[in-house]
């Protein structure tokens, strides 16, 4: 008996630690630590260096395409309908061309978007997206350079990474499908969701935060302003909502919380790093995605591209950012390719193909108004 | 090798007559006792009699109702599908009320009614355990210090529950039934009110708590070392000091220049327990109600230093021009 009990109590120890070297996602020394606040505040970034080069390798940005010959006519009097690109140069609108199959679509080439047997339909959904994603990038980098991207940029490539569509995109969740009746609701938490890094948070957070381009500025705060109670403040549940969306961006970045706060006083701009300042307008800017260029598009998707709820594919901090604070290892993509930065509309432009099908969809709706800094 | 160094109990007494214990007034225990090795490892070899009582009859099944509910609730939560729901288990729960319903006695089952109808099985069925402690410390005439002590936890557990929904206006105030969930809560609690850190009470409770393990290990430490003295009689020894306690109190006056006696460490360990969640309580019950920002607070009375700033100074986006709609 009692030799049993030890034989059995020494092996369930021995699988027990076994299990826990296995899967509690250990990291290995050497580590490699950056401090980003005051000393003794703990506001300091760990990563373990093998981690370091391995997200390193796997975001390098593609080289640049080499410069389009100079002069030449506008893409918009060579080429007929051409209604974003048109003030490009032949050449330019060519080389833009290769580079964005490069970006994202390199192994189905220019089918995946054009039909090469009239270059100009847009009988292809995927033209239709694309012509609408060529504006949404000449918009973030010339309406959300100052308050977001910065120098850097982006491309196509920042989010497509080579695939047509984007690994990190995401749907509305719905959640478990509930036997409706007097079964206890979950208050959209409580089940191991990935958007909240396997928290038992609020899992459609983002739909909340991050989908809604008219949501209150003051959404995501739920600190009190004062000391003592003054009015009646915002719940726990509003809290964890916070708490989720806050997460996704900590997992999104590859940074803990204390990047862009003091967590003494999470709330305190004061104490903050700048970093916080460009998170807040990053918040912002991916509403202004989600809002203005992505969900516009829901009607030009096919069903299949959709969520459950019917609802279009949608971006977060991670679909760019995949992982690091600065996506691309901060590599200033836009710079090699300055028709990105702006409008490219030429005054004067071919007229649309003749031939182009009855199904054509409307035109191009107009760039939506300059957010707000 | 010396029983004493050991992680299990190596003495189990096992009596020829099982132990009845001291006569009582109103006997009424149940079962046939039986010595088990496992439990002797532990604790007394011996299992049973039992007394159950009405008391203790009726906590069992309002514990076994809360029980019920919320387990059938995570389980209703994944669909009935049973390899979710012990999947999934560490992560389900039930949810309060929304803050919606305030303080309304009976919301919708499914909007939070269950949670409440839970929550009333739960105290009912601790409440009713603690009168059980009480009464039979009372037949066996002992002192009062654990159903006082038990009660002490139970403050925690009315605070969070109960008391502090109330003095807010809202059993959303309250916290879920679940494994992670009561965690995230926690959390989430904390970031609400601006670092839990800073509340006094908050911090006199993780003392006390800290302070229970550093004891705990202390005195247990000290009297197995000298049990080969025959410290393991300490309470004769509280009085009537014999070379155990004289070996154990100089340990520590060598060590630490002072030392507890073996009346005294048995104090401090029942102080620093109960004051755990008394303190704890008083800190929940101040937060929301009094204190709306912990941290603010303390700057306010200076406890919260000032960092010298190192970067430019940040503002607020939204209090910039322009920065509201």
């Amino acid at each position: 008996m009692k030799t049993f009990f030890v034989v059995l109590g020494a092996s369930i120890a021995f699988f027990l630690t076994v299990a826990m070297f296995g899967t509690s996602g250990w990291e290995r020394p050497p580590l490699t630590t950056t401090q980003n606040g005051f000393r003794g505040t703990g506001m300091d970034q760990v990563h373990t260096r093998a981690e370091v080069a391995e997200k390193k390798d796997a975001n390098l940005a593609p080289a640049p395409a080499d410069p389009a010959e100079e002069g030449g006519e506008l893409a918009g009097q060579t080429y007929e309908n051409v209604k974003v690109l048109s003030g490009l140069t032949t050449n330019e609108f060519n080389r833009l061309m290769v580079s964005m199959t490069e970006w994202v679509s390199p192994e189905q080439g220019c089918t995946y978007c054009h039909n090469t047997e009239n270059m100009a339909d847009d009988s292809l959904y995927q033209k239709r997206v694309a012509r609408r994603m060529l504006q949404m990038t000449q918009h973030i980098n010339s309406d959300w350079k100052a308050g977001h991207v910065g120098g850097a940029g982006v491309t196509c490539y920042t989010c497509h990474r080579g695939q047509p569509v984007p690994a990190n995109i995401w749907f509305t969740n719905p959640g478990p499908n509930h036997t409706s009746g007097f079964v206890s609701r979950n208050n959209g938490q409580n089940m191991a969701a990935p958007s909240v890094g396997l928290a038992s948070l609020p899992y459609d957070t983002l739909t909340e935060y991050l989908a809604d381009k008219t949501i209150d500025n003051n959404a995501i705060r739920v600190n009190a302003t004062t000391a003592l109670p003054t009015t009646k403040g915002k719940p726990i549940q509003d809290a964890e909502k916070t708490y989720g969306l806050m997460i996704h961006m900590s997992e999104g970045l590859g940074v803990n919380c204390t990047f862009c706060h003091n967590t003494r006083a999470i709330s305190n701009w004061q104490q903050s790093t700048p970093q916080r300042t460009t998170a807040w307008h990053g918040i912002r800017m991916v509403r202004d995605i989600n809002g203005n260029f992505m969900e516009p598009l829901t009607s030009t998707f096919p069903k299949n591209r959709l969520g459950v709820l019917g609802d279009v594919p949608k971006v977060n901090c991670t679909t760019c950012h995949n992982g690091q604070s600065k996506p691309l290892n901060g590599a200033h993509v836009v710079e090699a390719y300055p028709e990105l930065t702006k409008t490219t509309v030429a005054e004067v432009t071919k007229a649309p193909a003749p031939d182009a099908p009855a199904t054509e969809p409307p035109a191009v709706p107009a760039a939506p108004p300059a957010p707000r800094p | 090798m010396a029983y004493y160094q050991n992680i299990f109990t190596e003495v189990q007494v096992r009596p020829v007559v099982p132990e009845l214990g001291v006569p009582v007034d109103s006997d009424k225990r149940w079962g046939k006792p039986f010595n088990s090795y496992l439990f002797g490892l532990i604790g007394n070899s011996q299992v049973g009699p039992i007394y159950i009582g009405y008391l203790g009859a009726l906590s069992f099944a309002c514990g076994l109702i809360a029980f019920e509910i919320i387990g059938l609730n995570m389980w209703a939560s994944v669909n009935w599908d049973p390899v979710q729901f012990v999947r999934q288990l560490p992560w389900l729960a039930l949810e309060p009320p929304r803050p919606q319903y305030g303080l309304k006695i009976l919301p919708p089952l499914a909007e939070g009614g269950w949670w409440l109808i839970a929550g009333f099985f739960l105290t009912a069925s601790v409440l009713l355990w603690w009168l059980r402690l009480f009464r039979r410390a009372k037949a066996l005439g002992l002192g009062y210090h654990v159903p006082w002590a038990f009660a002490s936890a139970i403050w925690l557990f009315l605070v969070l529950g109960f008391i502090r929904p109330v003095l807010m206006g809202s059993w959303s105030e309250a916290v879920p039934f679940g494994i992670f969930p009561h965690l995230d809560w926690t959390a989430a609690f904390s970031l609400r009110y601006g670092n839990l850190f800073y509340n006094p009470f908050h911090m006199l409770s993780i003392v006390f708590l800290y302070g229970s393990t550093l004891l705990f290990a202390m005195h247990g430490g000290t009297i197995l070392a000298v049990s080969r003295f025959g410290g393991e009689r300490e309470i004769d020894q509280i009085v009537d000091r014999g070379t155990a306690t004289e070996r154990a109190a100089l340990f520590w006056r060598w060590t630490m220049g002072f030392n507890a006696t073996m009346e005294s460490v048995h104090r401090w360990a029942w102080w620093f327990a109960v004051l755990t969640t008394l303190t704890g309580g008083i800190g929940i019950l101040l937060t929301g109600t009094v204190v709306d920002n912990w941290y603010l607070w303390a700057v306010k009375h200076g406890v919260a230093p000032a960092y010298p700033q190192v970067y430019a100074p940040i503002v607020d986006p939204l209090s910039q021009p322009g920065g509201t709609p």
